[in-house]
């Protein structure tokens, strides 16, 4: 067992570089090469057709749209479009994909040297510099039955749902990133979500990492400081979040550090993420590219990219995300520090949408920075997987502006949403959550808390109205926190005589 | 000289999964030798100014619009398969490759 060290030691020992390869399954209608539909969430093989299935004598043809939507996704990349490029097969034996072998692009990328400006957290911008953009097909889903953990090891047989082989996606992969030092954790956090952020804004993928639609293969190596050439690398799979993302880059720089300080040397493999354990476990000997026996695939001819093809998907391009957010910021009237923070909790989105639907912008940012990121932070996953939606939250909005329910009330409510028990609306009735306004019985409650304290009584009749707020925590005690505490207050004050 | 030797083969054999025995490891070295060493005389006909060719014919972005058309139901995606168990291909446990 290694000597572990901290994080600050590893970086004050070895200088990191990182790499990535970021798959984005893209959301056309149907697969890459079949007509068969691209959703998610179906029937398993109910999605499929012959050539998917790899049975024979089928001939694949590519699907524009992918090819378009490849090429918007280079453009946004900054990388320059390949005029001709091929597919090439890529040969393995496993039962995820049923052709024994992935179509994919080889030596001949549809997109190549780009880059992408990244922001962290303190508005520094990194340039992350692109090697190459590919299209490729996505596999199967493997879910391994029985042995004792449920895990691959030990399982006895795999089934196979084969609506997701063949979906389109696109490999962005980049050059080595050198010079991150400390920072190179929150920069892995922050490339994926720059990529993510740029697939979303050009419509191209659903990009939610939660799915599957972004997933991330980090790589890790580490050398003594002044050195120029890299260190033996790992390849960390399986890390789908933001979060898990520049965690496994953390631990896998704490791991190689440990490793290298102690003597060793780091093996060139995969490691596979655990979110639950927060660590890398080994995976398989990275396979030479050789090993994939990669050949031009025959079955398609190549693509050729003209330029007035290109030029005029290049006119189709969005605005950048970092144009859109110095709008988005203006728009919102946030101060740096505020808009930062939505940035970085990555709900800018969920923002938009939320003001899209009706909300202002500081009740939006009030119910996602607050008691949503919260809650979000208590169960350990982004705030946008929590499962509010824009529309609950301006629902609960709306039913506080009408004087529904009330601050205390509508986390409560929230409580509810997110139990499953249906819209907002829906729960402050299957709850009886509705504060109460009514005059009469809010009079009764008054009365009691008045004469639970009756020097405070005493001191808003002479004069401190401040004092006001004892009587209405003792109303709010009697009814359990459902009362209009706006009214409580007129009622409380208009039941001794006192003026505003 | 044979371009392919007998650890070739058996890196090869191991990567498709076809399990050979000592006898046939040798025999295969020579014969893929003699096919290679064939092949060969295909670079020396083509000059670096050749491209390698993937196609016969000259032609480019053949491209279907994204309509979805023909799909399998289950029962017919799952019809060949050897076994299947809950609407899903059934096959061994296979280590750990991904």
């Amino acid at each position: 067992m290694d000597a572990t060290l901290s994080f600050d030691e590893a970086i004050e020992k070895f200088d990191p570089v990182l790499g990535f390869e970021v798959h984005v399954e893209l959301n056309t209608a149907t697969k890459m090469f079949s007509s068969a539909p691209n959703v998610f969430g179906d029937e398993p093989n109910t999605n499929v057709n012959e050539v998917d299935l790899g049975l024979p004598g089928v001939l694949p043809v590519v699907n524009k749209a992918a090819v378009e939507s490849s090429i918007l996704i280079g453009l946004a990349l900054n990388c320059t479009i390949a005029e001709y490029c091929r597919f090439a097969r890529k040969n393995y034996f496993y039962p995820d994909t049923p052709k024994n072998f992935q179509t994919s692009q080889y030596d001949e990328p549809i997109a190549h040297d780009g880059y992408l400006d990244v922001e962290l957290e303190d508005g520094t911008v990194f340039r992350v510099e692109i090697e190459r953009a590919h299209m490729e097909e996505d596999a199967g889903k493997l879910t391994h039955m029985g042995g004792a953990t449920g895990r691959i090891q030990g399982a006895d047989f795999s089934l196979v749902d084969y609506n997701r082989a063949g979906v389109p996606l696109v490999e962005i992969v980049t050059k080595p990133i050198e010079g991150a030092g400390a920072r190179a954790p929150e920069l892995a956090k922050a490339y994926v979500a720059a990529v993510r952020e740029v697939v979303k804004n050009l419509g191209v993928s659903d990009a939610k990492m939660e799915r599957g639609n972004v997933r991330c293969d980090a790589n890790v190596s580490l050398r003594p400081y002044g050195r120029e050439k890299f260190g033996t690398r790992s390849e960390t799979k399986n890390v789908n979040s933001l979060r898990a993302v520049e965690h496994a880059v953390r631990h896998e720089i704490q791991r190689h550090a440990a490793v290298l300080d102690g003597g060793g040397t780091i093996v060139q493999e995969t490691r596979h993420w655990h979110e639950d354990t927060k660590s890398t476990t080994s995976g398989r000997p990275k396979s030479d590219a050789d090993d994939y026996r990669y050949f031009p695939e025959p079955d398609l001819v190549p693509i050729t990219a003209s330029y007035e093809w290109v030029e005029s998907l290049r006119a189709r391009l969005p605005e950048p995300p970092a144009e859109r957010r110095k709008r988005l910021k203006e728009a919102w009237g946030y101060s740096d520090l505020e808009f930062r923070d939505v940035v970085n909790a990555g709900l800018m989105d969920e923002i938009e949408e939320t003001v899209a639907a009706g909300a202002s912008a500081s009740v939006a940012r009030k119910w996602w920075m607050g008691e949503i990121a919260r809650r979000a932070k208590l169960a350990d996953v982004d705030p946008a997987a929590l499962g509010v939606t824009p529309a609950v939250v301006v629902e609960l909005d709306s039913l506080i502006r009408e004087g529904k329910i009330n601050d205390k009330l509508a986390r409560e409510v929230l409580d509810g949403v997110l139990a499953g028990e249906g819209t907002p609306t829906e729960v402050v009735d299957k709850r009886g959550l509705a504060v109460v306004s009514d005059d009469g019985a809010l009079q009764a409650a008054i009365d009691q808390a008045l004469a639970a304290q009756p020097d405070v009584a005493d001191k808003i009749r002479g004069g401190k109205v401040q004092a006001v707020g004892a009587i209405v925590g003792g109303v709010m005690k009697v009814t359990k926190g459902q009362a209009d505490a706006g009214r409580v207050r007129e009622l409380i004050l208009q039941t001794l005589g006192v003026s505003a | 000289m044979a371009a392919i030797n007998r650890d070739d083969v058996a890196h090869l054999a191991r990567l498709a999964h076809i399990e050979m025995t000592g006898d046939e490891l040798d025999r295969m070295a020579g014969e893929l030798a003699v096919i290679v060493d064939a092949v060969k005389s295909v670079s020396e006909a083509a000059g670096a100014d050749v491209p390698a060719t993937s196609h016969p014919i000259p032609l480019s972005n053949v491209l279907r619009e994204d309509v979805v058309g023909h799909v399998l139901s289950q029962e017919q995606a799952l019809s060949g398969a050897p076994d299947a168990q809950s609407g899903r291909f059934r096959v061994p446990a296979i280590l750990e490759e991904d």
